[in-house]
């Protein structure tokens, strides 16, 4: 094993890496179920963020340290099975805790499970490096998710709802009274999908890296 | 050790699920009185916000005895049975016959006025709804209503736990004279002047109607009582009619 420190530049390279190049939803195009279905508002957006760094980085260091002793033909099991107890445990400590959080959260706890950049995180590099390796890895993915949530409901909360994290912006800036209206349509779960699109055609115009030649 | 021989991935396979299993439920039974308590404390704030009493979840059992000062259960005959209204839980009691059915009602007092306090419990679009709606002394004008969900889309259903959506239930009324009218949640919007509507969500029309199914599936159960209150108010009325026209007979013979 290699004796370089945690900031060395290939672990910073982990970190940053998923945030453009290599990013889960808009690169990879993982997590995009979850992208379209709770981006309507900033909040769920920030808070499902925060879960899956949680969920990811605890759930890569698991299985970072257990890499050695997986079968190999039951290794998709044992994430999933990995990951679902970690999900229910943030849940019911959640509900006992701060249970206004956990109704907040509502069915989204859930959902991370289903996310697939947690599953494909797992089998891609936990399995293959050890524990501080794996966490930094896990940090930089859900940054990487998390920053194109929070893009996404961002726009879609001020141009469908004319609010942001819920204080009406567009109210306070007096737009409705120049005639301007909330477009309802950014509301609707297409318009994430093509808020993403955009996304996607503007990171790829700027980093050329990612254009393909065919 | 050969990890990937079939008697290793059992024993690891079997060994996981024991360790897991045992880590969930020594979870589950250590956060279950957190849990409970929460939920208690904030079926006490619904109820009390429907009466438009905000509070703290701390301060909610406090504040709860102080305002709630009947909790009584009803059969769908519209009598009193006994039992402990608080405990009542809807979400069995819908799956019951109606005519097995108990119904639980809350009676609050604000200012010396009376509340009746009805639960609520429908469906959305991807699972439970409930709340609590309250009617003034009449049991006909609405005086508040509160609604919460278990999982509606956010941003859409699940904005009928927001103020902009319940307020508009005050002062509404279920009865036309006679007839139960209940109150629906119109898509689009409802028509100006209609005492018996309120505006629907944009985006979230089948939660919409839950909302409309729900208030009119258990308003419906809760006829029997109402009618029979209301009949004994229409008697004490006339009594006392009768007992101040008397009193004015007798003071005009003197």
């Amino acid at each position: 094993m290699s004796k370089d420190s945690l900031f060395s530049k290939k672990n910073r390279k982990l970190l940053s890496d998923p945030l453009d190049d290599n990013n889960p939803i808009t690169v990879q195009v993982l997590g995009i179920c979850s992208a379209l279905a709770i981006t309507v508002q900033l909040k769920p957006a920030v808070v499902m963020a925060l879960s899956v760094l949680v969920v990811l980085s605890v759930a890569n260091v698991v299985v970072s340290l257990m890499r050695k002793m997986i079968p190999s033909r039951i290794r998709i099991i044992v994430f999933l099975v990995v990951i679902a107890a970690l999900v229910i445990l943030v849940d019911q400590v959640l509900k006992a805790f701060v249970y206004d959080v956990s109704k907040e959260l509502s069915v989204f706890v859930g959902l991370i499970i289903t996310n697939c950049i947690i599953c494909g995180r797992l089998e891609a590099f936990a399995m293959a490096n050890p524990p501080g390796k794996a966490f930094l890895d896990g940090l930089g993915n859900s940054f990487g998710y998390g920053i194109i949530l929070i893009i996404v409901a961002f726009f879609r909360e001020l141009l469908g709802a004319g609010t942001l994290y819920g204080y009406p912006v567009l109210e306070k800036l007096g737009l409705y009274n120049l005639g301007y209206e909330n477009n309802g349509m950014m509301i609707l779960p297409p318009m994430a999908l093509v808020t993403v699109g955009v996304l996607i055609w503007w990171q790829r115009s700027r980093n050329e890296k990612l254009i393909e030649n065919n | 050790m050969n990890v990937d021989s079939n008697s290793y991935t059992f024993g690891f396979a079997t060994m996981m699920v024991v360790i897991v299993a045992a880590l969930l439920s020594y979870a589950a039974i250590e956060l279950k009185p957190f849990q409970d308590t929460n939920i208690e404390l904030e079926k006490q704030q619904n109820i009390l916000s429907s009466i438009g009493v905000d509070v703290q979840r701390d301060l909610a059992k406090e504040v709860y005895s102080k305002y709630i000062k009947q909790e009584i259960v009803l059969n769908y005959k519209g009598e009193e049975v006994d039992g402990d209204a608080f405990e009542i839980e809807l979400k069995k009691e819908l799956k019951k016959a109606n005519s097995d059915q108990v119904l639980p009602l809350f009676i609050s007092n604000v200012d010396g006025f009376k509340q009746y306090i009805i639960p609520l419990r429908g469906k959305g679009l991807w699972g439970p709804i409930w709340g609590f709606i309250a009617l003034e002394e009449d049991l006909n004008t609405v005086y508040g209503a509160v609604f919460d969900h278990k999982g509606e889309t956010p941003g859409l259903g699940a904005e009928i736990n927001q103020s902009f959506f319940q307020e508009p239930f005050i002062g509404k009324s279920i009865f036309d004279g006679e007839t139960f009218k209940s109150i629906r949640v119109v898509k689009g919007g409802a028509p100006e002047g209609d005492n018996y509507a309120v505006d629907g969500i944009s985006g979230g029309t089948i939660t919409s109607d839950g909302v409309t199914d729900m208030l009119l599936e258990r308003l419906n159960m809760y006829l029997p009582y109402i009618t029979r209150l209301k009949t004994e108010m229409e008697e004490e009325k006339i009594i006392t009619e009768i007992d101040s026209a008397l009193i004015l007979n007798d003071s005009l013979i003197q």
